[in-house]
């Protein structure tokens, strides 16, 4: 095992910890007849890429070997990460993908616009892939741009199930590049990914690895004195929650990889100097969100979730857990760069190397101080940090005295069976804003606006699908007032009687706008370290929308979870519990997600696009997977194209079974 | 039969099973039901079996685990060992429980057995349904056994509060009425002071509150007795962890009288060395 080489890693706050670096010898080479004669630990760096139209995809368990203790992944076509897969534009492939495990297996292609029965989500678009079974699965490709694919089924995805996807443009590319590489990113554990779900659910901060401890404390009374030390962390005590809270999963138990190669491993990628080379990179984590650098290089960004975007140059860009970014850099000097791809709670690194020569070697640069959670995450008004600021903001961990008038398991949903909130034009009910609301008041408020709502329910839409004994209230629909396509939602934040349960521990009253935020850890990345970080609202499309029709409907859900139980939902209710949500065939809808966690969720949304409303109605971004800050929310619009039953979902693997809907279109 | 083919047979079992007949579900149309999305599909068509040997010798390496990610609910159990430790002058402890269950609803199993010079003195097991009501909180009801050595064992009925409070602190409130009507409550708490991500200083105290006075099981009504405690472990992994500590506990009221009759202390402090672990 290569340890010698381990970086320093210097942490404020954090005790000097390894974390793991993996082991220098390629993974995923131990028997495989392809690769078997593979002497040199970098004989084969990345893995495979195939090209044409017809594919034959075998899912298989495979002996890896990231850490120095062999384990058995999911591969595909007996590698992590699977093949390449290079497709072009306008041609239809198809792809014969055998099942060799003894469970079911599936593929979804991730990003691709196709019809629902190629989409590969058991249960919802297909029923998956039996044991030994070959599916085929085919498709007209009508996109270019960089995608990935992975599993759908189970945890197979954090196994190792997952590969990149380069669709060549059928027109010349825009972007010109002497070279050409994908980097993808993921994270493995040792750990069984059940393993890890248990532990979760267990004990929440299993993997947090920063907890504040008592020397925290005294260094901060030191500096701050004792009240505002007391102030400070009053909330956090009050809500049960920790400040430190940034990743569920950390490098506690991951290696990071690129291109399936550790730390130690050091992909690397070659370049003469003066040349354009452009990377893909891809976020197939199960759990982790990348900040990606290139200390030495800038970076300019020219595509985002496959779809060319007016090229912005940076210095440093997020990387949710399923986006895509691609940039072009060129190095004017002959020497070595490091990729460097840091966790967003900066307890790990990928990292690789862009060398002309494949002896040189970059300086691994140390991780960037590891953020903290501040109220404008929570959701709360942070324009005063004082006492009176948290009125506006609703902590649900009631404590025991109020218990009783919080608990909404006693009402009557049957009442609000035939209640549809989506003809109510709730923009003129002024009653509806909550920020001002304490708690005593809180279950008082939601009953009468119920009333409300049910009384003014004239121009109802009845798409709502039917269980009334979820009373219709998964997701509230607007159908007035609507703010002007790109430009974002106008309506008011309603949490819905859903949220104040017990699955829910926090509800952001005053989420802040998730468009011009770089996200927790990279806010200040400007003013500290003077680099350029990419907002969402930096990203414009490089062609005209397409559909310039104004929405004429919105869709406000929340993202909505109980760190302490290790619950996800969305508006307080699991997935198991939902109903589909429905969309008419053909429709212009906006869908407005707000976030009353204090986690960043990656939400994709399958089948359709997710367009950006970044202020610019005329150049509007296509996503496939919208990161969502926390204590935030963001709006994009969606044309509703693609029949059949889709899902739609947070994408940190482990969030999965609560935070997800079927999107139905009809 | 050695210890490898038993291994060997109970690792190829569930293979087998799950190679051979993987679903147990029938097919179903994809439409018309509404909520088939919360049910796994089923398979519309039966598998082709490859029984080849690559194929085989790739299953050698398969986990047995469920397949699909999005439409199941966990079930999951929690054995947690609280406390388990060596007193001084030859006493000890096990304070424990187990769970099963899924998010709102869950079985509880609580444990208290107590030692003192070589002797059971106390020792109680409690079976509670557990129902979520609030983030933080979980209402719990049922039973509780007390095992006497001295005298008979006696039944409670249970009702407990137990979470998280603000500020961190562990609750477990718990309220026994008796079959003759008797009645006490109990209160614990505890919580952790991380002095670094591994060593952890655990403060906790119990106190117990009677509604009448019981001479033969050496309880008076008011508060009886409290029990605290004051343990540092060291946390090897989150779930495991020794701990060395200290132990107080003081009886008061008319269970100080009746244990000052039997010629007992009231109050005594021991040293104790333990472990705390969960899995």
């Amino acid at each position: 095992m290569n340890r010698s080489r381990e970086p320093q890693i210097a942490l404020p706050a954090l005790s000097r910890r390894r974390f793991v670096t993996g082991v220098a010898a390629g993974a995923a080479l131990l028997g495989m007849p392809a690769r078997a004669s593979s002497a040199s630990p970098r004989a084969n760096p990345t893995p495979q890429t195939l090209r044409g139209n017809q594919f034959d995809l075998h899912v298989n368990y495979q002996p890896v070997n990231f850490t120095g203790r062999e384990r058995t992944a999911v591969a595909t076509n007996g590698s992590v990460p699977g093949p390449i897969l290079r497709w072009k534009e306008g041609e239809t492939v198809t792809l014969n993908v055998t099942n060799h495990l003894a469970h079911d297996t599936s593929i979804h292609w991730h990003g691709i616009i196709l019809p629902t029965g190629m989409d590969g989500v058991p249960g919802l678009s297909f029923n998956g892939i039996r044991p030994g079974e070959t599916f085929t699965y085919q498709f007209a490709v009508n996109q270019s741009g960089t995608y990935w694919y992975h599993s759908h089924s189970d945890f197979q995805e954090q196994q190792g199930h997952y590969g990149s996807i380069v669709i060549d443009p059928a027109e010349p590319d825009p972007v010109a590049c002497d070279r050409d590489y994908v980097v993808m990113l993921s994270d493995w554990s040792d750990e069984s990914p059940h393993d890890i779900y248990a532990k979760l659910k267990k004990e929440g901060h299993y993997y947090n690895r920063r907890r504040r401890t008592a020397g925290d404390l005294w260094s901060e009374i030191r500096q701050k004195g004792v009240a505002q030390t007391w102030q400070d962390r009053k909330m956090w005590n009050e809500m049960r929650m920790s400040d430190r809270d940034i990743s569920d999963v950390t490098g506690y138990t991951y290696t990071y990889l690129m291109n399936g190669q550790t730390p130690d491993g050091n992909w690397m990628a070659q370049f003469k100097r003066g040349e354009k080379v452009r990377l893909r990179f891809i976020n197939g984590s199960a759990m982790s969100i990348f900040d990606i650098r290139i200390p030495g290089l800038k970076m300019t960004v020219v595509a985002s979730d496959g779809q060319n975007i007016e090229p912005v140059t940076v210095d440093e860009f997020r990387i949710g857990v399923a986006e895509t970014y691609d940039v072009v850099v060129e190095p004017v000097d002959d020497r070595a760069y490091t990729l460097f791809a840091q966790t967003i709670d900066r307890s790990g690194y990928a990292r690789g190397t862009l060398t002309p020569h494949p002896e040189l070697r970059a300086e691994v640069p140390a991780m960037d101080y590891a953020p903290v959670l501040t109220h404008r995450d929570m959701g709360m008004d942070h324009s005063g940090h004082n006492m009176g600021g948290m009125s506006g903001m609703d902590h649900s961990g009631h404590d025991m005295g109020n218990m009783g008038d919080m608990d909404h398991s006693g009402h009557d949903m049957g009442n609000m069976g035939g209640m549809d909130h989506s003809g109510h034009d709730m923009g003129s009910k002024g009653g509806m804003d909550h920020s001002g609301h304490d708690m005593g008041s809180m279950s008082g408020m939601d009953h009468s606006q119920h009333a409300g709502m049910q009384s003014g329910s004239a121009g109802q839409y009845s798409l709502h699908g039917g269980r009334p004994e979820l009373g219709g209230m998964q997701g509230v629909w607007f159908t007035d007032g609507l703010g002007r396509a790109g430009h974002g939602s106008n309506s008011p934040i309603v949490h819905l009687p859903s949220e104040y349960r017990y699955g829910v521990d926090m509800r952001a009253e005053m989420p802040g706008n998730g468009l011009n935020d770089p996200g927790i850890g990279l806010r200040d990345h400007d003013t500290r370290y003077g680099r350029r970080v990419l907002t969402y609202a930096d990203i414009r499309n490089l062609t005209p929308t397409l559909d310039k029709r104004e929405p004429t409907r919105e869709l406000q859900l929340h993202l909505t979870g109980n760190m302490h139980r290790y619950m996800w939902s969305m508006d307080g209710i699991k997935f198991n519990d939902a109903e589909p949500l429905m969309l008419k065939y053909g429709e212009r809808i906006r869908i407005t997600l707000v976030n009353d966690t204090m986690m960043t969720h990656p939400i994709h949304l399958h089948g359709m696009w997710s367009e950006l409303e970044t202020g610019d109605s005329e150049y509007i971004p296509r996503k496939h997977t919208i990161l969502v800050q926390p204590g935030s929310k963001i709006s994009y619009l969606v044309t509703a194209d693609a029949y059949g039953r889709w899902a739609y979902h947070c994408h940190l693997l482990y969030h999965m079974p609560g935070m997800f809907r079927e999107v139905r279109v009809v | 039969m050695n210890k490898k083919t038993l291994l060997a047979l109970t690792l190829a079992a569930p293979l087998a099973h799950a190679a051979e007949e993987p679903h147990t579900h029938p097919p179903q149309s994809m439409q018309g039901d509404e909520h088939a999305a919360h049910q796994h599909m089923g398979h519309g068509k039966p598998a082709q079996q490859d029984a080849s040997a690559p194929a085989a010798a790739n299953l050698r390496h398969a986990p047995n685990e469920p397949d699909h990610v999005m439409d199941h609910e966990v079930l999951l159990t929690k054995v947690t060992i609280d406390q388990l430790e060596a007193r001084e002058h030859d006493g000890g402890a096990l304070e424990g429980s187990v769970w099963f269950g899924g998010d709102k609803h869950k079985a509880w199993f609580k444990t208290e057995v107590e030692q003192e010079e070589g002797e059971i003195e106390k020792a109680e097991l409690q079976a509670l349904y557990s129902r979520a009501i609030a983030p933080y909180w979980d209402l719990q009801m049922g039973v509780r056994h007390d095992f006497e050595l001295e005298s008979d064992s006696r039944n409670w009925g249970v009702l407990a509060l137990n979470g998280l409070a603000p500020y961190f602190f562990e609750v477990d409130t718990s309220l026994f009425v008796g079959e003759e009507g008797d009645t006490a409550l109990r209160v614990e708490a505890e919580y952790e002071l991380l002095f670094t991500q591994q060593w952890i200083l655990s403060p906790e105290i119990e106190m117990n509150f009677f509604g009448q006075n019981t001479p033969e099981f050496h309880t008076g009504s008011g508060l009886s007795d409290i029990e605290a405690g004051l343990r540092l472990r060291y946390e090897f992994t989150p779930q495991f962890a020794p701990y060395i500590g200290v132990n107080y506990e003081k009886k008061f009221g008319n269970t100080a009288d009746f244990v000052r009759d039997e010629g007992e202390s009231t109050s005594e402090t021991t040293w104790v060395i333990g472990l705390h672990a969960w899995f």
